[in-house]
């Protein structure tokens, strides 16, 4: 009887259950899904990650190229992030060019790179003007049962904190780039970025970490970027209903729990791991 | 409709409206407005403010869907088109703006009224509102809000750099302030077109 309420009235099925504050798999208002970490599984990337936020899975695999720095900065490296929503994901994707969903989130991941300096550009050149690194963030969706950007941050933060790049030295007389695979070293990493995403319900209830279901009944989202320092990268509300000063204040409050909670787990994961 | 075209064509350079120079209690720059001067869409507006891509196209579309009585019409698609003529900095309020006044244009029913303005953050915390394409360049961040005329509610926001907790509430209180003219422009600019016809 409850699941052909569900399938006939999903909004109001939804509705009873925010009244009793809480929600269909049994989660608070205000808690996240549980969040596991894997590092380093990839070994053909220089850097990888594979993050799951409930059953949202998100994998991201950094590889690293050479390439010639700008033109307008020659004494800057690239950072190119791409996420790939394909139809093993979800049924709402189909094959072939990037859809919108997925052009947007790569959009995201950019303005938060750009934004956090989570790395400084200036460390990824090798010569200027002649040479750099380039950093290729692949991240691919493999279930998407909502809040893909909190999980998307997420892999790219520890995947980054997983790449070692090797030592490069130009050669001065034949003016190649010698690569000393055995001398590694990892990125210097400045912040920790951690994103906590809402979803709005009924103008005015918000929801921590939405499911899919939840994303389509809601009437709005908003995620906010955090660095450990309280300081915002990113305030992403793509439209959707109003929210007043008040509720935005509580959910910076939970964002910094939020990034207290991540930053635990990553030095966990990086503590346990065996140094090479 | 050809008689009336040529009404409309006719009408057209008056039914333009400037605002007054940016005075001490206004810190948003001169802005104007022309309406109606396409003649085939439903509706068209023109917003000038002081002299990408998908994502902001997701974000204008997000919030017109936030406030459109879509349900009034069913089976309907109201497609936006943004041209932009010049960019002087603050953009994407610039074509808030426009979308909105283009939409009352057209006559859609409309739960509210929006407007789009830009903060912008420089190195040693000052707010600066409107800010021109060389000050947003060289400012440590700039936020983008787009706020309802019922209750000045955030409706949408996107941010570029780094800001602490305490500047947004600032932004957000400011760009409420600001609001308030925007809001009253679009009123007397109304009033202004719909005297005339």
């Amino acid at each position: 009887m409850a699941a052909g309420f569900k399938t006939v009235e999903p909004l109001e099925y939804y509705r009873r259950f925010l009244k009793e504050n809480c929600r269909p798999d049994g989660r608070e208002l205000g808690e996240f899904r549980a969040t596991t970490v894997n590092i380093g599984s990839i070994g053909t990337a220089d850097g990888s990650s594979l993050v799951k936020l409930g059953n949202t899975t998100v994998i991201c695999g950094i590889k690293a190229e050479f390439g010639a720095p700008p033109t307008d900065a020659p004494d800057k490296g690239y950072i190119v992030p791409n996420v790939d929503l394909s139809p093993l994901c979800s049924w709402r994707f189909r094959s072939g060019p990037p859809g919108e969903e997925a052009q947007v989130a790569s959009q995201f991941i950019a303005d938060v790179i750009e934004n956090s300096q989570v790395i400084q550009k200036e460390d990824l050149c090798i010569s200027p003007g002649k040479l750099a690194w380039v950093l290729y963030c692949d991240l691919i969706c493999l279930n998407h049962d909502g809040n893909i950007l909190d999980a998307c941050t997420f892999a790219l933060l520890a995947a980054l904190k997983n790449v070692q790049l090797p030592e490069v030295t130009i050669n001065e007389e034949t003016a190649l780039a010698e690569v000393n695979l055995k001398k590694k070293s990892y990125l210097n990493i400045r912040t920790h970025p951690v994103a906590t995403s809402f979803a709005v319900f009924d103008d005015t209830l918000l929801i921590v970490d939405p499911t899919e279901e939840e994303e389509n009944l809601a009437t709005g989202t908003l995620t906010v970027v955090m660095d450990e320092e309280g300081k915002l990268c990113c305030l992403h509300k793509p439209g959707g209903s109003g929210l007043t000063g008040a509720k935005l204040q509580d959910c910076m409050s939970r964002a910094v729990t939020r990034h207290k909670e991540v930053k635990k787990l990553m030095d966990e994961v990086f503590k346990s791991m065996k140094p090479k | 409709m050809e008689g009336t075209m040529q009404t409309e064509t006719t009408i057209r350079a008056e039914s333009g409206i400037e605002s007054g120079p940016r005075g001490p209690s206004c810190s948003l720059r001169h802005f104007a407005c022309e309406q109606n001067l396409l003649s085939r869409p439903d509706g068209s507006a023109s917003f000038l403010q002081g002299v990408a891509e998908k994502s902001r196209e997701r974000l204008i579309r997000n919030t017109c869907e936030a406030v459109v009585l879509g349900a009034l019409h069913p089976r309907t698609s109201i497609t936006v088109v943004l041209q932009v003529v010049s960019d002087a900095g603050s953009l994407l309020a610039c074509c808030l703006n426009a979308a909105c006044m283009a939409l009352v244009d057209a006559g859609v029913p409309m739960r509210a009224l929006f407007c789009g303005v830009t903060c912008a953050l420089d190195s040693d915390g000052t707010l600066l509102l409107d800010p021109t394409a060389k000050q947003e360049k060289e400012a440590r961040a700039v936020l983008t809000f787009a706020l309802d005329s019922v209750e000045r509610k955030l409706l949408m926001s996107t941010t570029k750099g780094l800001y602490s907790d305490a500047e947004l509430q600032q932004c957000l209180a400011a760009a409420q302030a600001a609001s308030q003219h925007v809001f009253r422009f679009y009123r007397e600019s109304l009033q202004r077109r719909y005297s005339k016809s």
